[in-house]
């Protein structure tokens, strides 16, 4: 039997190592977020049915056995029925939503004309360009919000330096307000509008807009006919990856934001720290988690109606 | 739907029959190209380039990938910007009148086909950008839909069609707006070699009964010889020759455009005398001393270095000697034959130990004059076939 028969068979029949390989190797990330995601939000879910106790754990078993058959499960609603009840949670949803929504519509107006930029520019002053919008991941966030504290506070470098210029005669009120929080989550997450952006307006095909500029299209037009719609899986895509994390974001509005400043990450931190009420936070938890999901879903459904 | 591929299916058009208005000197070019130059950094693209196109022509730039075609065409439809030279279009200067107001189309090398929007939504974008009235855009999207024989596929997206039929799309789209030049870049380059070869006659018919002027570039000789009624050779940014498809292919100015245009075989030799009133002139082959005649304009003088080049389809193998006036007449081995069932190729190596290309016609059936390798044999060729080259 000659060399080269058996160098076929070999790459026709794998061997079953092989295999097995392949299959633990991309087992490996499923069994990532099974052990670290659905695991403990599967424990966050049982805790929300709870009622809380002075206790360790803080909350009931879901099951009592020594009981009578009919009363195994003390699994109750109430924590989800308090949600609507208090008007605090309603507040702090909102304003979460919110806050995640104008932030992301700040990224994506700055970071769109930033990624189209990048986009364009030749090779070299591209790479430039985007290790720059990395750079800040190289130091520790904690720290970069600290930053912002020391720039908005009030003696804060801005502060200072509007006063030293004569611009004005007390300081301004900046750091502890709305507007510090929307500067640092979009000072933040911006990388991540800016990132997928680039992908999509990057592997555009240049003589598209030509295209558009030939059938007398004027460059406004080429972007409202062709650029924006091509890049809409960037701009949901950038989107969904700053709304996400903004929504549920607790350091930001905690550091930089106001006393009244309720977000639901805070509202959920007080609960489980401050009133020990775990069954109740995790309810927060699980609703918060609703809340994401649900834009995902309708993501992944567009996207496979595309295809 | 067996010729769901063919643009017009009125293939008994007639091809069309070229005027010559590049001959008549009081003829008004409807594009002139003038000095232009472009550079990328230090790299010249284009160079200096001069070009007259009249109207009604179809007319072919040719040269390998990189030489500078797509660059010209990018220039005349304003998507790059000149460093030198002028173009002017119908009597106007385009050198401050953006790509989007130029009177003309482009078809693009890509197509560039819209990926989001439906045949008839790309078919109709130039119409609509020109802000026409609903109903008239309507009526012309579907005479053109019929035209380009896509009326079933209107409301595809361009993902769902073939390489030959987002080719007509991105040909209606061009179309439409009835511009006063088509500009197409590599039109078929991306099709299939028999699609290819169709769809290149329903360009000419096409062009024939619009009317409108065609600027093609291409890197196909072939292409190039069938389609146009002019082609400009182009080589590193400048134009080598501009003539006819036949004069291109008889006449060649340089290698360069010999070359270009299939085989052709090439002799130095050194000019003995020449007849400037008769535009003739005799020299001797190198090596052989074969002495030859041969047309020439005046350029040439006694005592000069030139190449010969005759196509291997003109030169005749025979195992006698030839009789007759105005030959030129060598001889050699047979080296290596070819059969290819409607024309025989040898290659014989002549006295001077030149291998000698030559293509000759089976038109007849016999097997007579089969000729064998190291065979001795006469080769021939009239006179006028001989092309005398400067370099
Ligand atoms: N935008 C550009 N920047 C730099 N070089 C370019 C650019 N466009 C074309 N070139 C260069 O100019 C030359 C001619 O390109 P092109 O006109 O596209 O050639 P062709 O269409 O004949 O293949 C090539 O060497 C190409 O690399
Ligand atoms: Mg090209």
């Amino acid at each position: 039997m000659s060399d080269s028969k058996r160098v076929l068979t070999k790459t026709y029949h794998q061997p079953l190592g092989d295999k097995l390989w392949r299959n633990f190797v991309i087992g490996i990330p499923y069994f990532w977020l099974l052990l670290f995601f659905l695991a403990p939000f599967a424990i966050v879910f049982k805790i929300s049915f709870a009622t809380p106790i002075v206790a360790q754990p803080p909350f009931t078993p879901l099951f009592d056995f020594t009981a009578n058959a009919s009363q195994w499960l003390l699994a109750t609603w109430d924590n989800y029925r308090f949600l609507t009840e208090d008007n605090l949670y309603w507040v702090s949803y909102f304003k979460s939503i919110k806050t995640a929504a104008i932030s992301t519509l700040i990224c994506l107006l700055i970071g769109y004309p930033m990624a189209y930029g990048i986009a364009r520019a030749t090779s070299t002053t591209r790479n430039i360009l985007l290790m720059l919008v990395i750079l800040p991941f190289w130091t520790s966030f904690l720290l970069r919000v600290y930053a912002w504290m020391g720039l908005l506070g009030k003696n804060g470098i801005v502060n200072s330096l509007l006063m030293n210029m004569g611009l004005i005669d007390s300081p301004l009120q900046m750091l502890y307000t709305d507007m510090a929080v929307y500067l640092g989550i979009v000072y933040t997450y911006i990388p991540f509008m800016i990132l997928p952006l680039y992908a999509t307006l990057e592997k555009m095909d240049p003589s598209l807009h030509d295209a558009a500029a030939d059938l007398g299209a004027k460059p406004w037009q080429t972007f409202i006919d062709v650029t924006l719609p091509l890049s809409m899986p960037g701009i949901i895509a950038g989107s969904l990856l700053v709304f996400i994390p903004a929504i549920g974001e607790y350091v930001i509005p905690a550091l930089l934001g106001g006393i009244d400043s309720l977000m639901i990450g805070r509202t959920l931190y007080d609960e489980f720290f401050v009133n020990r009420d775990w069954p109740l936070a995790s309810a927060v938890a699980t609703i918060l988690l609703i809340i994401v999901v649900i834009p995902i879903m309708l993501f992944q459904r567009s996207q496979q109606e595309q295809e | 739907m067996n010729n769901e591929n063919t643009i017009k299916a009125n293939q008994s058009a007639k091809p069309y029959v070229a005027e010559t208005p590049w001959l008549d000197p009081e003829a008004v070019p409807f594009i002139q190209i003038k000095g232009l130059s472009k550079q990328f950094d230090d790299f010249s693209a284009v160079d200096n380039v001069d070009l007259n196109i009249y109207k009604g022509e179809l007319f072919t730039i040719l040269g390998g990938s990189g030489c500078g075609k797509s660059t010209l065409l990018r220039m005349l439809a304003g998507f790059e910007t000149p460093n030198a030279g002028q173009i002017i279009i119908d009597g106007i200067d385009m050198a401050n009148i953006p790509a989007y107001d130029r009177p003309i189309n482009m078809m693009f090398q890509s197509y560039a086909v819209f990926p989001h929007m439906t045949v008839e939504q790309n078919i109709s974008y130039g119409l609509k950008k020109d802000k026409l009235a609903k109903a008239e855009i309507a009526t012309r999207v579907k005479d053109m839909l019929e035209l380009v024989q896509l009326s079933e596929l209107a409301k595809r997206k361009p993902n769902q069609l073939s390489g030959g039929q987002r080719q007509r799309v991105a040909l209606a789209r061009a179309l439409i707006k009835q511009p006063k030049v088509l500009l197409l870049d590599e039109p078929l380059a991306a099709l299939d070699k028999k699609l290819r070869e169709q769809t290149q006659f329903e360009l000419i018919n096409l062009q024939y009964e619009l009317g409108i002027t065609f600027v093609v570039v291409t890197h196909d000789q072939e292409e190039a010889m069938t389609l146009s009624t002019r082609v400009a050779v182009m080589d590193a940014g400048k134009f080598i020759q501009i003539d006819t498809p036949t004069q291109v292919y008889e006449s060649p100015h340089n290698r360069f455009v010999a070359n270009f245009f299939g085989t052709i075989n090439f002799f130095n030799a050194t000019v003995l005398s020449t007849d400037p009133e008769a535009q003739t002139l005799t020299a001797q082959l190198e090596k052989t001393g074969t002495q030859l005649e041969a047309k020439a304009e005046g350029r040439f003088s006694a005592s000069d270095e030139v190449t010969i080049a005759v196509r291997p389809e003109k030169i005749s193998v025979s195992q006698e000697r030839p009789e007759g006036d105005h030959l030129t007449i060598t001889k050699g081995t047979v080296e290596d034959l070819a059969y290819y069932g409607n024309r025989s190729v040898y290659r014989v190596r002549s006295q001077s130990g030149r291998i000698i290309q030559v293509s000759a016609q089976n038109n007849q059936r016999s097997e007579q004059l089969v000729l064998e390798w190291d065979d001795e044999v006469y080769l021939s060729w009239d006179s006028s076939c001989n092309v005398v080259l400067s370099e």
